[in-house]
């Protein structure tokens, strides 16, 4: 007999299966997420899903007996039965099914499982990319931060290394030292030899003074030596290292006027989880400025934005304006991914729509990485539409989709964020422009 | 008076150890014979992985797998499924896992059931003996396994895929029931693979191979072939199939191995289970008549036994059909009095059983028999009275269900011999066979179903049939002959016939 302990070898042997198993019921899959997303807050993104798909869709068939014909069947327990007693047949082979499916919430025919916020997302945000990253990249992605680099000699005296500023000095003086000590030394023999051996007469005076002032020279020369020298400098050097940023802000801009009603509303909130969640996959932190405006424009609360009712006017043009100077105070567009999504049913002011546009073009579009237009509505598009269809020849990071209904809202926003190409991008100008 | 071997719920190598040889040497004395063990001491975790892959130690990768695995992680974390205590893995060495969660006296246990219990079962019973080889099972799975990773990488996942997900819907369906079987041999089958590749490829294949004669004789024509219909339908296929790669060819012989080593153990629950329940109730008892546990070990083994041998009514919540486990144990328990303690009814019922040595008896029925013929030979009136079995009709026509017999005098052998119909694999699968293939013609292939009682296929029989198709490349239609031997056509794919074939 042996005892192996595998406690410690692989754990996740399953893994690979468990894949293969997403994989192959992928489509299902997100399907069920599609349904599911709307009962997500906003920026409930780190949680994992319970996903249910069809159990019909996921069994394995193999050839087995139907329900028809005769069989015999033998039962533990009898309680009261003698031959030839009748009893009912239970609906569904004996009620015990039923009553496991009702007691755990969960129907037969659903298979429910979790998947982790990782693979959710995987799956929700599938050959999507972040709309025009590359583009900007080296203009607005980047942030710099100091890194160490090694010494210099040269900097402000603040960034002085001591330890390696005193070694250097110390380096220099024995190097400088060593010839003039030796000399020294040299001539102190000589001194010593005169003194002994020679009788003491006007030569030899005459050379050991020559020799003595040789040597206080010598004793001077090495003790102006300075102690330090600006040769002896070491600085900290410090070099700028690009880093992209990890900040990210979303802008929702949406109508609240009386004639967006609450369905509208809660497509326009799918559309607003989406893009959140996709900019969380990307960005460390992602922060959501909510602004809701009828006639006039208002920062709120998710709350607020989604769930209280206002009447009266539009004017669009007044959450722009609030939009820019949220971003000129706390979102200065060279550290921040700016990202801004706006719903409407399209109703706007007429004389309003033009002002939107040049709000756009000149302020808000060169700030922001992509500003999307999602119009929910039915009717035909307005002057609002017009003008914003406009600006999608001049600028590459706007696009707009019309959204009539709740399944509407994935495709939409696939085609906002697909990885682009140009036939993608031309397909999309294409199709907005037909409309 | 011996020492207890431990006396606190926490166990150690030492202790694991300790008990092992105590129980070896009980096993010994009873004279069980056992494949070497190997225990393998696992997390919880890794029980589940274990648990995906039908105990199989190695597998190849699939999603039904991943299925099983979410499913069970699914149920155990929200506390509706406890997990075994144990798998035990019929190889030799026997391998049998243990979770690091179990206490001592579970570790005990499962080494007295798997390492003694299953394992001499493995080792002993006639049908593994036939149908599996211990000694090569876990060098087939690794050939399996890299096989089907080497086709993975050569043909894409999603070829591979939908090719065992065919093989898979056929499984059951690649065992031949009536002949018996070479055993698998890893070294074999290495030797043998390339040849076979080349070999099929050569012969693609010698039936439609015949170059189309001008005069074809009308006795060909009513040659059948199959000459005799086939069961084993994936075997039919590997052989026969028309145009199929070998890599294809090789997927589904490893599928059909697999399905024949899990074969005897479809047939042999009820005993196979009984048999290791006895093994470690006796041995357990045994181990405290001499003194090695305390009274706590066997109040807390007594708990655990009895919550894996009850028997629910079948008008209880629990109920899930007949408990194998509980059925085995009473039944081997059953024996055993019979043997020791005779009554008179056993004398009338099993005049050659009872007053015989229980150990030789026991080991001659663990031996010879499986589920349907142990039931029907062995099944005592005791048990029947005891379980409180009835046995009913049900006729599906009818919106009422009869009572047919009780355990009294003249239901017993109605009872049994209708539970033991219950274990019968040809009962409870439907029996179909490979009847005719169209040689002459556009090689559609039409396999048969004989219905036992009237009752009809499932509703997933056209699923079936598609992958029955996929790899047969050619049409497959499906057929039903009453007992008058009377034809009708029941299911075909594809279902436009006209559409030409292109080979």
């Amino acid at each position: 007999m042996q005892i192996i302990d595998r406690r410690l070898n692989q754990k996740n042997k399953s893994t690979v299966n468990r894949q293969r198993f997403i994989r192959r019921f992928r489509s299902q899959i997100k399907k069920a997420i599609a349904d599911r997303i709307i009962k997500r807050g906003i920026t409930d993104v780190d949680k994992s899903e319970s996903i249910s798909i069809p159990s019909k869709d996921i069994h394995e068939p193999t050839f087995r007996h139907g329900t028809s014909g005769k069989r015999n069947r033998v039962f533990p327990g009898n309680k009261d039965f003698v031959v030839g007693d009748k009893i009912p047949r239970p609906t569904r082979q004996g009620g015990k099914a039923d009553k496991r499916a009702s007691d755990s919430g969960e129907g037969e025919d659903e298979f429910l499982f979790e998947l982790s916020s990782d693979e959710y997302m995987n799956i929700l945000f599938d050959d999507l990319e972040l709309p025009n990253l590359k583009k900007n990249k080296l203009k607005k992605l980047i942030n710099y931060k100091n890194v160490r680099s090694g010494f210099n000699t040269d900097g402000t005296p603040s960034n002085i290394d001591i330890t390696r500023s005193l070694k250097g000095s110390l380096a220099r003086r024995i190097a400088i030292q060593l010839p003039l000590k030796r000399k020294l030394k040299e001539l102190q023999k000589q001194l010593n030899t005169l003194d002994t051996k020679m009788k003491p007469d006007n030569l030899v005076r005459e050379h050991k003074k020559q020799l003595l002032d040789e040597i206080e020279q010598l004793t001077l020369r090495i003790k102006r030596i300075p102690y330090i020298d600006s040769f002896d400098l070491r600085y900290k050097n410090f070099t700028k290292l690009p880093q992209p940023t990890t900040n990210a802000v979303m802008f929702c801009l949406m109508d609240v006027s009386g004639s967006m009603d609450q369905q509208t509303k809660e497509i326009a909130k799918r559309f607003y989880i989406l893009l959140y969640m996709f900019l969380k996959r990307s960005y460390k932190d992602v922060e959501v400025v909510y602004i809701r405006h009828h006639t006039q424009a208002k920062e709120v609360d998710e709350e607020e934005f989604f769930y209280s009712q206002e009447t009266g006017g539009t004017i669009v043009s007044s959450a722009l304006i609030l939009m820019q100077s949220i971003i000129q105070e706390r979102y200065n567009p060279d550290d921040w991914n700016i990202y801004a999504a706006q719903a409407s049913d399209g109703d706007n002011w007429d004389n309003d729509s033009i002002k939107c546009h040049q709000i756009l073009s000149s302020d808000i579009l060169p700030s922001v990485r992509y500003f999307t237009y999602v119009e929910i509505t039915e009717r035909e598009p307005q002057k609002l539409w017009k003008e914003y269809l406009s600006l999608v020849d001049k600028f590459d990071n706007i696009a707009l989709k019309k959204i009539t209904e709740p399944s509407d809202i994935y495709p939409v926003f696939r085609e906002f964020f697909q990885k682009q190409s140009i036939s993608t991008k031309l397909s999309l100008f294409n199709e907005t422009g037909g409309r | 008076m011996t020492k207890p071997i431990s006396t606190t719920a926490d166990w150690t190598y030492e202790l694991i150890d300790e008990y092992y040889k105590v129980i070896e040497t009980i096993a010994a004395d009873f004279g069980l014979d056992t494949y070497p063990n190997q225990l393998e001491l696992i997390s919880a975790e890794q029980m589940l992985d274990a648990y995906a892959s039908v105990g199989m130690p190695i597998g190849y990768n699939h999603w039904s797998f991943g299925k099983h695995f979410i499913h069970n992680e699914q149920s155990y974390r929200r506390g509706r499924m406890g997990l075994a205590y144990e798998i035990v893995i019929n190889s030799n060495p026997c391998i049998a896992y243990l979770m690091e969660e179990n206490s001592m006296m579970m570790q005990a246990l499962v080494i007295a059931h798997a390492c003694f219990g299953h394992n001499s079962f493995f080792k002993g019973n006639y049908l593994f003996k036939t149908w599996t080889d211990a000694e090569a099972i876990i060098d087939y799975l690794v050939f399996a396994k890299n096989h089907i990773a080497d086709c993975e990488q050569a043909q894409g996942v999603d070829e591979v895929e939908s090719v065992l997900d065919s093989c898979h819907a056929l499984m059951n369906y690649g065992v031949d029931r009536y002949k018996r079987p070479y055993p698998i041999s890893m070294r074999e089958e290495k030797q043998r693979q390339k040849d076979r590749e080349i070999y099929l490829q050569s012969q693609v294949n010698e039936l439609w191979n015949t170059i189309p004669d001008k005069v074809r004789s009308d006795e060909d024509s009513t040659i059948r072939f199959p000459t005799e219909p086939q069961e084993n339908i994936l075997y039919f296929i590997e052989k026969n199939a028309p145009v199929m790669s070998p890599w294809k060819r090789e997927i589904v012989r490893i599928v059909r191995k697999i399905g024949q080593y899990f074969y005897p153990q479809r047939q042999t629950q009820v005993m196979n289970e009984g048999w290791a329940c006895f093994w470690h109730y006796t041995i357990l008892n045994e181990l405290y008549d001499r003194g090695y546990t305390t009274e706590g070990f066997m109040i807390e083994f007594l708990q655990s036994h009895t919550n894996v041998v009850v028997q629910p009514d079948y008008d209880s919540p629990y109920y899930n059909g007949i408990n194998p486990y509980a059925l085995g144990f009473n039944m081997m328990i059953d024996i055993r009095r019979i043997c020791e303690n005779p009554t008179a009814e056993d004398k009338e019922w099993f005049p050659e059983l009872a007053g015989t040595p229980w150990q030789e008896s026991l080991t001659f029925a663990m031996q010879n028999f499986k589920d349907e013929s142990f039931i029907a030979q062995y099944l005592s009136p005791k048990v029947m009275r005891d379980f409180k079995l009835f046995s009913l009709h049900d006729d599906a026509s009818s919106n009422e269900l009869d009572i047919t017999s009780i355990h009294n005098k003249a239901g017993y052998q109605e009872i049994r011999h209708n539970l033991s119909q219950q274990y019968n694999i040809s009962m409870s699968e439907p029996n179909i066979e490979v009847f005719d293939v169209d040689i002459r013609g556009d090689r559609s292939m039409t396999i048969r179903h004989k219905p036992t009682n009237n009752i009809n296929l499932g509703e997933t029989t056209a699923e079936v049939m598609r992958h029955l198709h996929k790899l047969w490349g050619f049409p497959v239609k499906l057929i039903s002959e009453d007992t008058k031997g009377e034809q009708y056509e029941l299911c075909r794919c594809p279902l436009e016939e006209c559409e030409e074939e292109d080979d």
